[in-house]
């Protein structure tokens, strides 16, 4: 009843100052009426805007467009608090943000960007919005869900609006969803909310952002169509994520469920168990002009009509990108910690067959963590660490939260592997590798969950003589796993040395770094910690050097490289499981392309400088198997 | 129809002036077309017109030497704390403004209680003793021409009106002033003083109506030589009115309002009304490139001009005939306007000149927002149907110019006023807060300026604009010609502020606005202005492919303790806005020393290149040396 009572709470949100409510009919109108699309028009190849196109682009503005009603989102808001009841203990959300939130929304055209760890983000904070009194956001969502029955239209009314994946050349589509964004942004009807991470992170490490809806969100400020645009940047965090195990399937190349309205039913079962807290932190709202003081000349957009589609600069594309990357950096250092994540960083760094067979101690596991707490908050990590708990059954609490990944049995903690189905032949070695694969990247996950705070130390653990050189290396062949702003390299290099610093694992005189003997505790564990990604890098590295062709596609060489792993894990080679991760696959691939030793040709084939590799191949190894003397 | 009887009025004024006039006048025949005045020589004979003369060479004798416009005229709050306009010579004179005080104090968060008063008077022992070239001043002397070196004559000429320079006489504060102020009489002196200043090296710098609002006549601190303020203000006659082909000749000193006086008692006007017109002279309008109100019936001064001569140290230039154009290269009028007084003097101008106009109708429009009110005005300009005036005011300075609404007299315009308000805010449904006015300006033969009208109104409805009568209009112009004394006004009682403009494509001019508004706003904030500013504009003018936005943007500086450096970053802020958001860096103010470092970025190295070269061969030993523009 007091749910019904909040779901019909009066709504009387104070809106963007001179900002006339807009409906969809005016906005879908303004969008189809205006002068950049009759020039995309034109460009296109029309000669004229004739009906065929006036009609194509109606058809796109149809399905794209959202038709946010309050009657919906009363009835979204009745449903929301029903389900997050049931999966959450509780859900935080800090007010000192939502009250800033709330001043900035009055103030200019404001841009919510959440990150994305799992579906239940996706209404979550118009369900807070809505609760605080806060005008509703229109909130960018993959056509997919659109496809949803009913659900599909229940959201639409909830003010998400939809985009195709996979735009490509679709220029018409191309200019009327960026009109559409623009035409939101420069009215200022209502905040929009996007991911800029584009997707949901299938290993909850932040994503490389996405450019394109950033480019469309910013330009009507490069353009003086606003006078300003607020960034908020909100970290969501979980204890514990519904979709744990789907996801570490998905990354071992077992296909998500396409997303459907009876998908979503069948998945009520997961409402049966408990999930945590969920918290939710707002950012500081920020202030577009003053993030680009100095770094955008929009005196350039001067001498030509500012309608004219026209490609960025490489200024605005390189101060876009920065925004980007900075936006995810600012959602890394706003997320909570929990001290699972925490334990699964150290549980990664015993061997699997210690955690598969034998357990680990429990006590020493305990221990370790609290050393770590240390560390993470040497490192400036905001943890979520209960206070009035004595530290054991903190951590006792949280595995059996996470009974789903690990066990505790006399004073020990085991992985839990997926239940074997009743068969009568013992099942295959491969398909055992791949039992144990999806607990260890479900252990993965939530180790990515802090990697954050240990990453630029990570990279800087190295002796003086090479360590920029490292650093920078490191730096680039990761830059596609890890959040890093372009540019920025040299700060990056100070905060690391600076934390190493301050944590005591090393001394920085004025032109030495000196490692304290006392402190290889420190350095052994941030080796041990990104060990995994340069194992898996290396593996990836030396199939494209030694068994693959010199061309090749995408779909043949994940697989081949997953196979190469399962073999090598098999027979004792490789003792990391993150291998055989597609994601880590993807992203070394990515990191190769970037470094120009292997490129993509138009029909999508890769084309590999064998070579050049294995140069890059050797420099990893020297970094990975790096002792302190 | 009150203005068919009040023009009625007018004529029979005018015909009784030029009676009177006669009557003064030497001999030299009032009814001839063609009017010629000789060059005299300055003492041989009283000018017997000097009486009418609106500028004395010692111009303290009339006008405020640390504040705009005329001694008598001014503002004040009275015991009761209402505000008055002291004086006879403007409408509002000798009128309470009731509205007044609460709009400023509301506004700026000042109060009557806490004035910020002004030095009363020029100490002489603050201004510098003049650099004097013995060897100039002596030949000058012998050449008759009249001169001075007395302190508040030199001082008088070394300001404009830029806030930081008022606000530094009022403080008494005198920084480099010209050493001697001379006072040709013709195109004759000119040439003599010129010749002279290049011989001696000396520095001379223009001096017209003293109106600059761009530190163009601030001596340059750098300048050893002995500076020069050559000041216009006596060649100030019209040597002849051609009827024939409608032009007149003018010396060059002459101010915006004598030259309109002495053409309307001939029947005739050139149109051309700057906001300064009172005091800024001809030369000064062409050497800024100036623009008047109703520039969509007579054009700015560019279009006005049809010859002019201009006294360089290479000589007098000037075209060979008085042709309405000419393709011989690129014109020789456009090295001279806006050349800011750094290339020579213009001493004569032949301008265009126009029939008065048989009937004038103000008039004005409500809409119920800005953006409505700018698509209006940018419908009429595509539609090339703009009346004599046509000017968009926000909501600010809406309410700005209704807090200038004199005592009404009697109950029933109060009422009357009671029931406008009430039909447009509460039948209508406009809100008072968002609401922007237009004001309008009819000129021409009465059946068409009735039918235009129509036109504009028509056009007006189809933006959701109401009519919203003739006072509304004309109390909007009046807000021109008082806003520089309101401005002394507000440093009697802490509050700073200025005027500055630009010019912008039609697509443009909402964001302009917009921003620059708020950046104005939020500078203030930043540098610790502890009340939110006054900042507002108009769109002041219309063109084909854009539009002149008027800013005018005042704080409160209690609290600063350097209101004026506060002020000057929060103007440049303002002004980077404006070229961010693809402004110009002047419609008519000009460049001057203020704006000078955005002239490269806004005319490119090439241009640069060749305003120097002019420079160069021109002036080669920097005589001009004002240092504006370049």
């Amino acid at each position: 009843s007091s749910d019904l009572g909040h779901a019909l709470r009066t709504y009387s949100p104070s809106p963007y100052e001179g900002a006339p409510s807009c409906s969809t009919a005016d906005l879908n109108k303004a969008v189809l009426e205006s002068q950049y699309l009759r020039y995309v028009t034109k460009e296109v190849g029309s000669s004229h805007w004739d009906e065929d196109v006036r009609q194509e682009v109606c058809r796109i503005l149809e399905e794209m467009s959202q038709n946010l009603q309050l009657g919906s989102i009363r009835l979204m808001a009745y449903t929301l608090t029903k389900v997050l009841k049931r999966l959450f203990t509780g859900i935080f959300v800090n007010m000192e943000g939502l009250n800033m939130l709330q001043q900035a929304i009055q103030e200019s055209p404001v841009i919510l960007m959440p990150n994305h760890r799992s579906y239940v983000d996706f209404l979550v904070i118009s369900y807070i919005l809505f609760t605080y009194d806060i005008p509703l956001p229109v909130i960018a969502a993959g056509i997919p869900l659109a496809g949803m029955k009913m659900v599909g239209e229940i959201l639409r009314r909830s003010g998400a609006f939809f985009i195709r994946r996979a735009i490509g050349s679709d220029k018409l589509y191309w200019a009327v969803l960026s009109e559409y964004v623009k035409t939101i942004v420069r009215k200022g009807c209502a905040p929009l909310e996007f991911y800029v991470e584009g997707l949901r992170s299938r290993t909850l490490k932040s994503l490389m952002p996405k450019l394109g809806m950033m480019h469309m969100v910013l330009e009507p400020y490069f353009k003086g169509e606003v006078y300003d645009i607020t960034l908020v940047p909100i970290s969501i965090s979980y204890d514990r994520v519904l979709e744990e195990s789907l996801l570490a399937h998905e990354l071992l190349g077992i296909p998500k469920p396409k997303e459907s309205t009876t998908g979503l039913l069948k998945a009520t079962k997961v409402l049966q168990e408990d999930y945590g807290n969920m918290h939710v932190n707002f950012g500081r709202p920020m202030s577009v002009r003053r993030l680009c003081q100095g770094k955008i000349n929009r005196c350039q957009y001067n001498l030509i009509p500012r309608d004219l589609p026209q490609k960025p600069s490489a200024e605005t594309q390189a101060c876009v990108s920065g925004l980007a990357n900075l936006m995810v950096r600012i959602q890394e250092e706003g997320s909570l910690i929990s001290p699972w994540s925490l334990m699964a960083c150290l549980l990664l760094q015993a061997p699997t067959t210690v955690l598969t067979q034998e357990g680990l101690l429990w006590h020493q596991l305990t221990e370790k963590t609290l050393w770590l707490r240390k560390l993470a908050l040497d490192f400036g990590a905001h943890l979520n660490w209960p206070g009035q708990v004595p530290d054991l059954d903190v951590m006792s609490s949280t595995v059996t939260l996470h009974r789903s990944v690990v066990h505790l049995k006399a004073g020990r903690v085991y992985l839990v592997r997926e239940e074997e189905p009743v068969r009568k032949h013992p099942i295959s070695p491969e398909l055992d590798v791949i039992r144990t694969a999806a607990a260890v990247l479900m252990l993965a996950s939530y180790r990515n969950q802090s990697l954050h705070v240990f990453v630029r130390p990570c990279h800087a653990h190295f002796p003086i003589y090479e360590l920029f050189a490292f650093f920078w290396f490191l730096r680039d062949i990761f830059s596609n796993e890890f959040i890093f702003i372009p540019g920025k390299s040299s700060q990056d290099f100070e905060e690391a040395c600076f934390l190493l610093n301050k944590c005591g694992a090393v001394d920085i005189s004025e032109q030495e770094v000196i490692v304290s003997d006392a402190r290889l505790e420190v350095l052994s564990f941030l080796q041990a910690l990104l060990q995994p990604f340069i194992h898996s890098y290396q593996v990836m590295f030396r199939y494209l050097c030694e068994d693959g062709g010199n061309v090749f596609t995408e779909k043949q060489v994940l697989p081949a490289v997953r196979n190469r792993a399962t073999k090598l894990i098999l027979s004792g080679e490789l003792h990391t499981y993150e291998a055989l991760s597609s994601d880590t696959q993807k992203n070394g691939l990515s990191a190769l392309q970037r470094l120009k030793t292997v490129t993509k040709s138009e029909q999508n084939e890769y084309r590999v400088n064998k070579a050049a590799v294995r140069r890059i191949d050797d420099i990893l190894c020297e970094s990975a198997y790096f002792k302190y003397s | 129809m009150a203005s068919n009887s009040s023009s009625d009025r007018q004529r029979i004024a005018q015909q009784r002036l030029r009676i009177i006039a006669g009557h003064l006048r030497a001999p030299v025949d009032s009814d001839s077309t063609i009017l010629a005045a000789e060059c005299k020589a300055q003492g041989s004979k009283t000018d017997v017109s000097s009486e009418r003369k609106t500028v004395p060479r010692r111009r303290q004798e009339i006008l405020k030497w640390n504040g705009w416009g005329y001694s008598d005229t001014r503002f004040l709050f009275n015991k009761k704390g209402q505000a008055e306009f002291t004086g006879k010579r403007y409408r509002l004179s000798g009128m309470i403004i009731p509205a007044l005080q609460n709009w400023f104090e509301g506004t700026f968060g000042a109060s009557v209680q806490h004035k910020s008063p002004a030095m009363p008077i020029l100490t002489s022992s603050a201004v510098q003793p003049p650099t004097l070239n013995e060897a100039f001043v002596d030949e000058l002397k012998s050449t008759g021409i009249p001169c001075s070196h007395d302190a508040e004559d030199r001082v008088f000429r070394g300001h404009g009106h830029c806030l930081h320079e008022v606000f530094a006489l009022r403080e008494g504060k005198v920084g480099r002033v010209p050493d001697i102020v001379v006072w040709p009489n013709c195109h004759n002196d000119v040439v003599k003083i010129v010749e002279l200043a290049c011989k001696h090296n000396v520095c001379l710098i223009p001096y017209g109506g003293g109106t600059s609002v761009s530190s163009a006549l601030e001596c340059p601190p750098e300048e050893t030589r002995c500076i020069v303020s050559l000041d216009t203000s006596q060649m100030n006659r019209i040597l002849w009115i051609d009827e024939k082909n409608l032009t007149a000749h003018v010396e060059a000193g002459i101010v915006g309002q004598e030259l309109e006086r002495l053409l309307n008692e001939s029947g005739y006007c050139t149109g051309h009304e700057p906001d300064s017109m009172e005091f800024s002279s001809l030369g000064g309008w062409v050497a800024t490139r100036a623009s008047g109100m109703k520039k969509n019936i007579y054009g700015n001064i560019e279009d006005l001009v049809v010859h002019v001569k201009m006294v360089t140290p290479q000589g007098v230039i000037e075209k060979g005939c008085q042709c309405p154009r000419m393709s011989t290269g690129p014109d020789i009028h456009h090295f001279i306007m806006g050349s800011e007084g750094t290339l020579g003097v213009v001493t004569e101008v032949t301008m265009k000149i126009r029939p008065m106009p048989e009937y004038q109708k103000y008039g004005s429009v409500v809409f119920p927002n800005f953006e409505q009110g700018v698509a209006c005005l940018r419908e009429v300009a595509k539609q090339r149907c703009a009346p004599a005036s046509i000017r968009l005011m926000d909501n600010e300075q809406f309410k700005f110019g209704h807090a200038l609404k004199p005592q009404v007299s009697s109950i029933f315009t109060s009422f009357l006023d009671g029931l406008k308000k009430f039909y447009i805010t509460k039948f209508k449904g406009f809100d008072p807060d968002r609401l922007c006015v237009a004001t309008l300006l009819f000129e021409g033969d009465r059946e068409k300026v009735l039918q235009h009208e129509k036109q504009v109104y028509d056009i007006a409805a189809k933006f959701g604009g109401l009519a919203a009568g003739e006072d509304n209009g004309q109390r909007g112009y009046m807000l021109t010609f008082v806003i520089a004394y309101l401005r002394d006004l507000g440093m009697d009682y802490y509050v700073i502020g200025e005027s500055f403009e630009t010019s912008v494509p039609w697509d443009r001019v909402l964001d302009i606005c917009r921003n620059v508004k708020a950046r104005i706003i939020q500078e203030c904030k930043d540098k610790g202005v502890q009340f939110s500013p006054l900042s507002t504009c108009r769109v002041t003018q219309t063109y084909d492919a854009g539009a002149c936005v008027y800013f005018y943007f005042a704080f409160n500086y209690r609290g600063l303790s350097d209101p004026v450096h506060v002020y000057e970053q929060v103007e440049h802020a303002a002004r980077e806005e404006i070229l961010a958001n693809g402004g110009s860096l002047s419609h008519h103010h000009g460049v001057g020393k203020l704006r000078k470092e955005w002239m490269r970025e806004t005319i490119s190295d090439v241009g640069m290149g060749m305003l120097k070269s002019v420079k160069n061969y021109v002036d080669p030993k920097n005589i001009f040396g004002n240092r504006n523009l370049i």
